[in-house]
């Protein structure tokens, strides 16, 4: 581990850093997020902030924006430490972040999302509308923009509104600008506007930190970059004497380990075939097969389409064209009860919004989907239901006090046994797990992961959804990389490495 | 925990003590208003409401609410009353099922409105609940149907004694047990709580929430048009404006009986228990002087506290889920590197 007692870029010494953190972490029961963090940000100049998904690049913008308190480490500002009690006081600081996900109003008009919070007040502390939509008129100016400051954010396209929350993190006087992957939403030439925008603030002598996962983005804005892996600083320097390759392999770090029990499997027939499979606006052109105890990895950055394409299979949404064949008859998916029957189910990534009903007991949840077959005469037959629930909890191991309790008084990993569980029940051909150890604690993530190989040892076919690329290496048979709703090609696993996968995602050979 | 702790913690236990401490104090001000006979008086009383706070609960089970079952049960009741002074030689098995078939329609319109224009069931409701006395004052002409117009088996068989208790009272019986077993033995019972526990989840287990919540309404109307006989032939009249603001008993019910007005949470118990406390408490203060709008105003601060008492039990759930959440997002993606390393 490089140890980054000195953060100061050697050739910078003379212009002093606006912001340092040093010596930053944050700890969380049972999770180190952020592991003796230095960095420095000076006035003029974009840093890039590289990592891959639970580095810790959240959990330091949450730090800086005054979300959470760092456990230890201290942050100055100017040369003088400073401590952010709560977000007013890191907006005070002069600290501001254009998030991923802009926070935006959309029945109120632009002024009014701007300015949300310090609107300019008239002598009777009434909210000064002339003065706003002026400060806001000269805002928008600024970054070269013609947005009517008066109309609706709902009336605005995305990029617009882009602008919008560009436009409030700059409303008030910040000198440290946070962008946490700004770009993702955005099209070739509406990036080409905002790093415009970027290079002006620079001339303005912010200090910008810019986060991405897109390199060709990265060494186009930014001059400094510091590279983040499992919570640590693993290595900061000026990109024009870095190569590619060297941040990339300071990202992906070790090469993976032989410590996913995938266990060998003969691979059997076909079983779901898909061809040509588009969507209007999220994925195009899909085509894939999976075999009998197969595993297929997929692999690819947030918004590359990934979870579309499964929720479509699983008939959350209408594909425009593309056929789905499973056993080699054609089956027709128009909503989660089909696919369910076709013996297609989707494990979602957001567990408590997307798979259970946590009010209602374990069993019930479990046998959920399955009440055709526990039900009789139209009526349920709980002894049914409670034999079902106790074979998979059994089978996967379920910790509860019983399987009447409520399945949200479980923790993170048994609540997604529940979920496992309750797919099994159905006696699915294929099963769709999207992020499957994403939030749950050590312990249950290898026996998911023995469980998920078991099954496909079994003879079930899983498509597996996953951003961590040891994940993904060390479970997959073959992994399909997706970048921007297309296939980057599917890969076997042998002779794949990390560095492959992250090339083919972000599109950069 | 024990099993003895764990029904004394259930609130339908809670709910029970609290009726029966409440007839128990009440008796020492009125004498015999204990007695097993002003007990029944009391049930039969509340049966109407029993039913269309069951009307209610199974709407708002899946995460909806239904404003206008007591037009609704006025609309039916209307058309049945008329329809019996009008022809008395009908049979009184078909004016009933003609009022349930009725309540029936008018629900499924509200469900329709919710499922297919995917409306708001409060808004649509709150607009059914006007059309629906519109409807019945066009069909009366504004006129009353009075208790001599009426045959005396449409006025008299609701009253009859079976085993000590009316007609009403046992008709208010069959519907809980119905109620409960559908609640808690059928798929459409079982659907029910999940559209509302978490709608987004139930699309995910292959439930169509839509035509869930469809049901759902086209049973409370059902119930809302078998409560429009019942309460025409217990007050032996029928006009434009029976049961005004009954609806809101209804909800009251509910909310005082545990169903969470969030959806997917309450039981049948719950709810009868629910409705008997309003039913004892509209019973016991005429008895013990106190006026009609002292018991709305008491009425209106039992339902308060009894939201922030349920409110107080949602959030503690809250609490646990937010924990997990808050690790989630901190472990997310540490874990396996670690265990990798």
């Amino acid at each position: 581990m490089m140890a980054l007692q000195h953060p100061v870029a050697e050739d910078r010494l003379a212009v002093p850093a606006i912001l340092e953190m040093r010596g930053i972490s944050q700890i969380f029961p049972g999770v180190k997020a952020l592991d003796g963090v230095d960095i420095a940000l000076y006035p003029g100049t974009v840093t890039a902030l590289i990592g891959e998904n639970g580095a810790g690049k959240s959990t330091l913008v949450k730090i800086l924006t005054g979300i959470y308190r760092p456990s230890e480490g201290e942050i100055r500002i100017d040369g003088s430490p400073v401590v952010f009690s709560d977000a007013q006081a890191a907006i005070d600081a002069g600290v501001t972040a254009i998030h991923q996900e802009t926070v935006l109003f959309d029945e109120l008009t632009v002024a009014e999302n701007i300015f949300l919070g310090h609107a300019p007040r008239t002598r009777f502390r009434t909210i000064d509308w002339a003065t706003m939509n002026r400060r806001a008129g000269d805002l928008l100016r600024s970054l070269e923009s013609t947005i009517d400051p008066t109309i609706r954010l709902k009336d605005l396209s995305i990029a617009q509104r882009h602008l919008v929350a560009i436009s409030r993190a700059l409303s008030i006087e910040a000198r440290i600008v946070i962008m946490d992957e700004p770009t993702a939403a955005l099209s070739r030439k509406e990036i080409d506007d905002l790093f415009r925008i970027v290079r002006d603030l620079k001339r303005q002598g912010k200090a910008i930190l810019f986060i991405s996962h897109k390199f060709d983005e990265v060494y186009e804005i930014a001059e400094n970059y510091v590279v983040f892996r499992d919570g640590k600083a693993v290595g900061h320097g000026a990109l024009a004497t870095t190569p590619q390759d060297d941040i990339v392999r300071l990202m992906v770090g070790r090469t993976v380990a032989d410590a996913f029990p995938k266990i060998a499997v003969t691979r059997g027939a076909p079983v779901l075939e898909v061809s040509g499979y588009s969507h209007p606006t999220e994925f195009r052109d899909i085509s894939f097969t999976l075999h009998r105890g197969e595993i297929l990895g997929i692999y690819g950055l947030i918004g590359a389409g990934r979870s579309e394409l499964c929720q479509s299979l699983f008939g959350i949404t209408t594909p425009t064209s593309g056929t789905v064949q499973i056993d080699g008859r054609p089956v027709t998916i128009r909503s989660p009860r089909d696919a369910i029957r076709a013996g297609i189910v989707y494990v979602p990534e957001e567990r408590g919004r997307h798979g259970l009903a946590l009010p209602m007991p374990i069993f019930q949840n479990m046998t959920l989907p399955s009440l055709g077959r526990t039900s009789r005469g139209g009526f349920l037959r709980l002894a049914d239901e409670f034999a079902l629930a106790r074979t998979y909890a059994e089978r996967l191991d379920l910790r509860a006090a019983a399987l009447s309790v409520p399945v949200g008084t479980l923790s993170g990993g048994n609540q997604q046994k529940v979920v496992i569980g309750k797919w099994l029940a159905t006696q699915p051909k294929v099963i769709i797990l999207d992020e499957p150890t994403k939030g749950i604690d050590i312990g249950s993530k290898a026996a998911v992961h023995a469980f998920i190989s078991e099954l496909a040892a079994e003879g079930l076919s899983i498509v597996m959804i996953s951003s961590e690329l040891p994940e993904i290496l060390g479970m997959s048979d073959r992994v399909m990389v997706m970048k921007e709703g297309l296939s980057a090609g599917i890969h076997p696993r042998a002779g794949l490495t990390p560095e492959m996968l992250v090339r083919a995602a972000t599109g950069n050979a | 925990m024990t099993m003895t702790a764990t029904f004394l913690k259930r609130r339908e236990t809670l709910l029970f003590l609290i009726i029966a401490l409440m007839v128990v104090a009440f008796s020492t001000r009125a004498p015999g208003f204990g007695n097993p006979r002003n007990l029944a008086v009391i049930f039969n009383d509340t049966a109407i409401l029993i039913i269309l706070a069951l009307a209610q609960m199974t709407v708002v089970l899946t995460k909806a609410i239904d404003l206008s079952v007591a037009a609704n049960l006025a609309f039916s009741g209307m058309a049945v009353a008329m329809l019996n002074a009008a022809v008395p030689g009908l049979p009184l098995v078909l004016l009933i099922l003609l009022a349930i078939g009725i309540g029936a329609a008018l629900g499924a319109i509200n469900g329709f409105l919710v499922w297919r224009l995917e409306m708001p069931p409060i808004v649509v409701t709150l607009g059914t609940l006007t059309i629906y006395r519109g409807m019945a004052f066009v069909l009366s002409g504004g006129a009353w149907v009075n208790a001599h117009q009426m045959t005396p088996e449409f006025l008299n068989v609701p009253r009859l004694g079976i085993a000590g208790l009316p007609v009403l009272s046992w008709v208010a019986v069959i519907v809980v047990v119905l109620v409960f077993l559908m609640a808690r033995y059928t798929p459409f019972g079982r659907s029910a709580y999940a559209a509302g526990g978490n709608p987004v989840a139930a699309v995910y287990a292959g439930i169509d929430v839509g035509y869930t919540r469809f049901l759902a309404f086209t049973l409370s109307g059902a119930l809302a048009g078998l409560s429009g006989y019942l309460w025409v032939s217990r007050y032996a009249v029928a006009y434009v404006d029976i049961a005004i603001g009954f609806e809101l008993d209804s909800v009251a019910a509910c909310v005082i009986g545990g169903i969470s007005i969030a959806g997917g949470v309450g039981t049948v118990i719950g709810t009868v228990l629910g409705a008997l406390f309003l039913g004892v408490i509209k019973n016991a203060l005429p008895v013990i002087g106190i006026s009609p709008f002292t018991q709305m105003a008491i009425s209106g601060s039992v339902i308060i506290l009894a939201v922030v008492f349920n409110a107080r039990r949602e959030r503690h759930r809250g609490r646990i889920i937010l924990r997990n959440r808050e690790a989630e997002d901190n472990s997310s993606g540490k874990a396996g590197k670690e265990a990798l390393a």
